[in-house]
């Protein structure tokens, strides 16, 4: 199954390759990973996206806490949370398929955030699947380049 | 006070009550090496190697129970300690190892000696740090050791500029407490864990304690002892974990795991209560997982909540020290009435009668199960016995049983052969009153041969009790018994003369190839207090460790020695058991 570790360590170098390295050592796999400093820059907020069954997901968590620049992780998905990802996907366009990637950004409710004549750059911000949608939904040919940040998020609960 | 990044350095190990380093020197630490030679409280040990170095302070602190230290210089000083590092990290054992770097203004930069430290040693160390600034210094320390010896211990490594040992600044001291958001190592016990932990107990018919490596470095013997003795259950002990709980006594059945009694095994496998403590169900100890332990409710007592559910599926955890939830576990079960386990006791020394550590002596020949007996014999079981890697490491397992902790002293997790020479001389600076002896092999001892020039000039006598089978002899077992006795690169053609190569290094030297002179030779090894004695001991070399479970199989599916005719080689057969 999915899951979304928020995990909360020190701003220090070599954080994230601690955590990183955790995975790779111990054959946990990463599907995506965020990472930046929060409102506090002494700490940095890293969202991973991993799959795995519960035991793993518990290893998983049990191990990120045990390293020593980890404050605190949370399993995102075993809480009411939000989750976000942003594409940026740039998109080539000619006079004869203009309208329907119109349509498409608007029922995505996408942003041209860059117009050249014979391109788009679009962002879209949404859940994973909403942006999987998205890129099926554009003829293939016209995706030039896509470029997604991984998830992120935090639980509802204050 | 006005100091450099290296005086600091030194004031902060003597804050720490550091008396021991283990270490070489080279460009990167020159400034530190100047710096200690300026102290008077802290002896430093010149080693040959840096892998001996990390072995010898791992060996100290196995000992003693103290933080180890070593010092090594930049690049190819830290590499040759990787091997010791990862030793210890895999053993659980408190270290701190600092390790020179290359000036802050050159990393990165492919400079002379240098290499990515933090990086090469993240994944075997507890924590590591790179220090570029000596404002940072003595935290840093301070930090280092708390991480180290706090918790689950292990390695934590410094790795410091050169430029930080030189710059000159302000020294407020060494910091006397430290605080970590990010590092809470004390914990609270949960007691209704403890109290679900009882619930199973008391239930219990079959119950057995498996004690391990934990139960050694949380000084947990006396807790230990008094749970075991309070409830008449049976204990094993894994290979980390002897002489927590004494090996000698009729509540023990010995060593459990790949080479352990058949009692052993067998009461694992027939239990119905496993207490685990401080044990991590390595594969060496629960053979075939889909067979391990059917009929048990296993109650998982450890400090690190990552080693609860790693391997095996516990019924109970309880997090903590394990002297803590040890007592609340004698407190818990005050009063309470345990079942009868007397036909458990019956059924225990059934499998006792099987005696599977017997084995046939042969006329002329000397058996390596002899030489440890001898060794146990001649030292009244009181000796500390450190080990290198392989077949003499578990017959010292085997046929030493050891009555107190930290008297046995080996590289179980990573099994790094060479640990056991460094290993000896740390420990016998630790213990100096005490007997050290090292039991190792003529494959093992060549790996850290150099540390008997290091023992010469720190007057550290040990004594070296190599079982010389000419053979590499876990692999050629293993050689012999699934690969069809193709002895593919096994055997040591062109061994050195050990008794020479010896006095060479200033020792005494002493062939044994009879086994009428084998004790007379230990018995005067012994007496010579002060020097260091290799006993070169021709051995059998056809003997394998028995009993044995192999790859893939349960523990009540052990091999023994043959039964019927018990021949010197184990072309005699071995029994399915």
């Amino acid at each position: 199954m999915r899951h979304i570790i928020s995990i909360q360590l020190e701003n220090e170098s070599g954080a994230l390759s601690r955590v990183s390295g955790l995975f790779s050592a111990r054959g946990f796999n990463i599907e995506s990973l965020t990472v930046a400093a929060t409102n506090d820059p002494t700490l940095s907020r890293m969202t991973i996206v991993s799959v795995g069954d519960d035991d793993i997901i518990e290893q998983i968590v049990k191990q990120v806490n045990k390293l020593v620049d980890v404050v605190k992780v949370t399993d995102l998905t075993a809480t009411e949370h939000v989750e976000r990802e942003l594409l940026i996907v740039k998109i080539s366009i000619s006079n004869n398929t203009q309208d329907d990637v119109d349509a498409q950004l608007d029922h995505f409710n996408a942003k041209v955030i860059d117009a050249a004549e014979d391109a788009y750059i679009v962002e879209l911000a949404g859940k994973s699947q909403k942006i999987n949608d998205f890129l099926a939904a554009l003829n293939a040919d016209q995706i030039i380049e896509v470029s997604r940040t991984g998830v992120t998020g935090v639980c509802q609960k204050i | 006070m006005k100091l450099n990044g290296a005086q600091i350095l030194v004031d902060c190990l003597k804050s720490e009550g550091v008396k021991h380093i283990f270490g070489y020197p080279g460009g990167a630490v020159l400034h530190i090496y100047d710096a200690l030679d300026a102290c008077t409280t802290i002896d430093h040990i010149l080693v040959r190697h840096e892998q001996g170095a990390v072995h010898a302070a791992d060996g100290y602190a196995r000992t003693s129970g103290k933080c180890g230290v070593s010092l090594v210089t930049s690049g190819p000083g830290l590499t040759n300690a990787v091997t010791g590092i990862a030793t210890a990290f895999t053993d659980s054992i408190p270290m701190v190892v600092i390790s020179g770097q290359v000036p802050s203004a050159v990393i990165g930069s492919d400079a002379f000696q240098e290499v990515d430290a933090v990086g090469i040693t993240r994944s075997c160390v507890k924590h590591n740090f790179l220090v570029k600034n000596a404002n940072d210094l003595a935290e840093t320390v301070k930090k280092a050791f708390y991480i180290a010896t706090t918790g689950r211990p292990g390695p934590v490594l410094i790795d410091i500029t050169k430029d930080t040992t030189i710059a000159e600044i302000e020294y407020e001291g060494y910091p006397e407490t430290i605080k970590m958001r990010s590092y809470q190592p004390e914990m609270q016990i949960n007691n209704e864990q403890v109290a679900k932990a009882i619930a199973i107990i008391e239930k219990s018919q079959k119950p057995i304690i498996y004690s391990g490596g934990g139960s050694v470095i949380g000084n947990a013997s006396e807790v230990l002892t008094a749970l075991t003795r309070n409830t008449g259950f049976p204990i094993t002990q894994t290979l980390m974990g002897l002489g927590a709980y004494p090996g000698t006594d009729k509540q023990s059945v010995g060593m459990l795991g790949m080479h352990g009694t058949y009692e052993a095994n067998m009461a694992m496998h027939d239990s119905d209560c496993i207490i685990a403590v401080g044990a991590r169900f390595d594969d060496r100890i629960t053979g075939n997982l889909e067979k391990f332990c059917p009929y048990a409710k296993i109650i998982h007592i450890d400090i690190d909540p990552s080693s609860v559910g790693k391997v095996v599926g516990v019924d109970v955890s309880v997090i903590g020290q394990v002297n803590d939830v040890l007592y609340a576990l004698i407190q818990g079960l005050e009063g309470k009435t345990l079942p009868n386990i007397d036909p458990w006791w019956q059924q225990i020394n059934e499998w006792r009668k099987v005696d599977s550590l017997a084995y046939k002596t042969v006329e002329g020949v000397i058996k390596p199960q002899t030489v440890i007996e001898a060794l146990y014999e001649v030292t009244n079981g009181q000796a500390i016995v450190t080990s290198d890697v392989g077949q003499h490491q578990m017959w010292a397992a085997q046929y030493y049983p050891f009555d107190k902790p930290r008297r046995w002293i080996n590289s179980g997790g990573l099994g790094t052969m060479g640990f056991g020479l460094p290993a000896a001389m740390g420990a016998k600076l630790a213990e100096p009153e005490l007997e050290v002896a090292c039991v190792t092999g003529d494959g093992s001892i060549q790996m850290m041969l150099q540390e008997l020039s290091t023992m010469l000039q720190y007057h550290t006598p040990v004594k070296i009790i190599s079982l010389n089978n000419g053979y590499l002899g876990m692999v050629r077992q293993w050689q012999e018994f699934f690969y069809e006795k193709r002895y593919s690169m096994s055997y040591m053609d062109a061994l050195p003369d050990f008794v020479k190569l010896a006095e060479s290094y200033g020792h005494i030297g002493i062939r044994v190839e009879k086994e009428e002179d084998l004790k007379p030779a230990l018995i005067e090894a012994f007496k010579q207090k002060d020097r260091t004695v290799f006993l070169d001991i021709i051995t059998d070399p056809n003997e394998n460790v028995f009993p044995m479970i192999p790859s893939g199989a349960g523990h009540h599916e052990m091999l023994l020695a043959g039964r019927d005719e018990m021949a010197s080689t184990n072309d005699s057969g071995l029994n399915l058991v």
